[in-house]
């Protein structure tokens, strides 16, 4: 399916919101307002927006380490990320979850995990109650390259093509784990190469197109929705900061503003947009300073959000019976 | 009332759960056939493959799915088919199972119960015959119950099923084919009621799983030397019901604690722990603990005997807390080698 004009707009928002509140994230850091290890998505824009926004809310996702792109992109309030980053009450965990662990369970956020791998097999187990209840919904996991050489993954992919599920795989291919290059995890370069002796289809994109990352999911979605199995859709992408902020970097070569620019997710979608006429320049502006503004209210809204009650950490070990 | 096994109740509970309720689903290596002790035998036909799932030898990621499926509506139960395997789905099981329903500030819940089994004996060697149950009790979030006949395994698995936190039922191979008398539809068990199994004035035994029958046959040698034990199964590890094991001991002034679990770093720690701040000023005694030594489970069958905490050494130990301060001249027998 081609990219529409409509889309394209859609797209270039929810991208916009995204880099606009990474960027708020990282200068708050700095000052500590925001907590624990932060993993930011710059760079992955696309990916995240090109597969969430075609999503149902009923379609469950799940992140991992690096969620916040992925939580805004599948519709979860910025102000309630924005707050859970603060540890605040309003927060879409009520200051219990954090960076690593954004749920919203109205949103079919079921979640990011902070044990690269952890949220594959219970991605698995979700699309297995989607499969079992006998609807059409479908379930996703985001996951780096990384977690390609956990065992959760292999485990996991056999189930998937032995049990024909309805689940995506979303790998982020950025080429590094952590700290270290993929070519010192494996000799495998391609993901999509792991899973082909499982017999399920995989496609590898640039993910740094964010319109080829929309098309080509169009597609993937269309197959496991009509029960064709599982999916694994590879992103190449690029991950613009450290593993996690405050991260000194040494392990990589400062990146070429050149490279970066033949990348960068948003700033290429917006030059398709502008040269295909769908936006002029000050529309584009205005979607940049609309998502720069939702992003300040989010912070505005966070500061203002009182602290959680300390009594609920008791309270929440367990569900009532 | 008709006579029945642990394994029978556990089936007929499984399969009286999966037609009361169909989000009921049980996986694992091997369920459909039936598994290696025929827990499961039955199900897939009547339920379908589709509800009694087969799965590969991937413990992590079953447990995975497990967790995804309880989290969207299921109520999973997972088997993994020997305790020892656990540690390939702890991640799972701690950092993902039991922290769901806290870390999403409540919004999720994770309705799962994993089954599995445990306990020496069989000489099937060390990695197949641990008792890792005190691990899964340092994790909160989860639920550890710890069924030690026909009736409690039956009474606490509909509950664990109801329950909308992870349960780890904790099963005990030895008591597998043990025959007891079982009414048609055993009453549901509370997790975190203990039960009273011998009432008695001088000491408390609390007693796990197998080891409480064990303790019963210990307290009838102690019956014979005018000692009366007070014997308790705690059948939930966590939550824990002190209250009824702290009353005791206030009364008793005296406490044996036995698993088969290594003692040391064993739950049984805990609960002699809890049990000395809840009743400091009432002991007449240290609280004695038995348990498993401080080695890998052997398989050479002398040695596997010699291994497996059993009556003997808690009717040795109960003798330690009655005589503590008594001189060794005056102290009753003790039967076989004593504490291991």
């Amino acid at each position: 399916m081609a990219l529409s004009r409509e889309v394209a707009l859609d797209l270039l928002q929810t991208m916009w919101r995204i880099r606009a509140f990474e960027e708020r994230v990282a200068v708050l850091k700095r000052s500590l307002q925001v907590h624990g290890l932060i993993h930011l998505s710059i760079g992955g824009e696309g990916v995240a927006a090109g597969v969430c926004r075609q999503l149902r809310s009923d379609d469950v996702v799940y992140s991992g380490h690096r969620a916040h792109g992925h939580a805004i992109a599948k519709g979860v309030s910025m102000n309630a990320v924005m707050a859970e980053l603060m540890g605040k009450a309003d927060g879409c965990c009520q200051g219990f979850g954090g960076s690593m662990h954004l749920v919203d369970r109205d949103q079919g956020f079921l979640g990011a995990t902070g044990v690269v791998g952890g949220n594959l097999p219970m991605a698995l187990g979700s699309a297995l109650t989607a499969e079992l209840g006998g609807g059409d919904e479908i379930a996703v996991v985001f996951f780096g390259d990384g977690a390609v050489q956990s065992g959760h993954f292999h485990e996991t992919v056999n189930l998937a093509a032995l049990w024909q599920a309805p689940l995506i795989f979303v790998c982020e291919n950025n080429g590094v784990a952590e700290f270290t290059p993929r070519s010192a995890h494996t000799v495998v370069e391609r993901v999509s190469d792991v899973v082909a002796p499982y017999g399920f289809e995989s496609e590898t994109v640039d993910g740094g197109d964010a319109a080829s990352v929309w098309e080509t999911f169009a597609g993937a979605l269309t197959a496991a929705r009509a029960g064709r199995g599982p999916v694994l859709l590879e992103c190449l992408t690029h991950r613009r900061r450290g593993h996690y902020e405050g991260d000194a970097q040494a392990y990589r070569e400062a990146l070429e503003e050149e490279q970066w620019q033949a990348h960068d997710p948003l700033a290429r979608l917006e030059r398709r947009a502008l040269d295909e006429g769908w936006l002029d320049e000050s529309a584009a502006k205005a979607i940049a300073d609309h998502a720069g503004a939702q992003v300040e209210e989010a912070v505005a809204f966070a500061r203002a959000s009182p602290l959680p009650d300390p009594k609920l950490a008791a309270e929440l070990v367990y569900a009532p019976a | 009332m008709s006579e029945t096994t642990f394994v029978t109740a556990v089936n007929q509970t499984l399969a009286r759960a999966m037609r009361e309720d169909e989000r009921v689903i049980v996986l694992g290596e091997d369920v459909a056939e039936g598994g290696p002790y025929t827990v499961t035998a039955g199900l897939a036909e009547e339920f379908g493959v589709g509800r009694v799932r087969n799965t590969p030898i991937s413990e992590g990621a079953v447990c995975g799915v497990a967790i995804g499926a309880a989290q969207s509506g299921l109520r999973p139960v997972v088997e993994i088919m020997f305790i020892d395997f656990i540690t390939l789905a702890l991640d799972q099981l701690a950092n993902q199972a039991a922290k769901a329903h806290f870390m999403s500030g409540g919004q999720l819940t994770v309705p799962l119960v994993l089954r599995t089994q445990g306990g020496a004996g069989e000489r099937s060697g060390a990695q197949h015959s641990q008792s890792l149950e005190a691990w899964l009790t340092h994790i909160p979030g989860l639920k550890v119950v710890m069924p030690g006949c026909a009736a409690d395994a039956a009474g606490l698995l509909m509950t664990a099923i109801a329950d909308p936190n992870p349960v780890v039922f904790v099963e005990n191979k030895a008591l597998y084919f043990r025959r007891e008398e079982l009414t048609e539809d055993p009453p549901p068990v509370a997790i975190g009621e203990a039960r009273v199994l011998r009432e008695g004035t001088d000491l408390t035994i609390v007693a796990t799983s197998r080891l409480r029958h064990e303790a019963l046959r210990a307290a009838e040698w102690l019956a014979e030397d005018g000692i009366e034990a007070e014997v308790i199964d705690p059948r939930a590890l966590v939550p824990l019901d002190l209250e009824t094991l702290a009353g005791s001991v206030r009364r008793t002034g005296r406490a044996v604690v036995a698993h088969e679990a290594v003692t040391a770093g064993g739950f049984g720690a805990e609960i002699a722990a809890r049990i000395g701040e809840a009743t400091f000023e009432c002991l007449e005694a240290p609280i004695q603990r038995v348990g498993a030594p401080f080695t890998p489970v052997p398989v050479s069958p002398p040695l596997e005997d010699a291994y497996r905490p059993g009556a003997e050494q808690i009717h040795s130990a109960a003798l330690d807390a009655v005589e503590w301060d008594k001189p060794a001249g005056v102290r009753y027998a003790r039967r076989g080698d004593g504490p291991a």
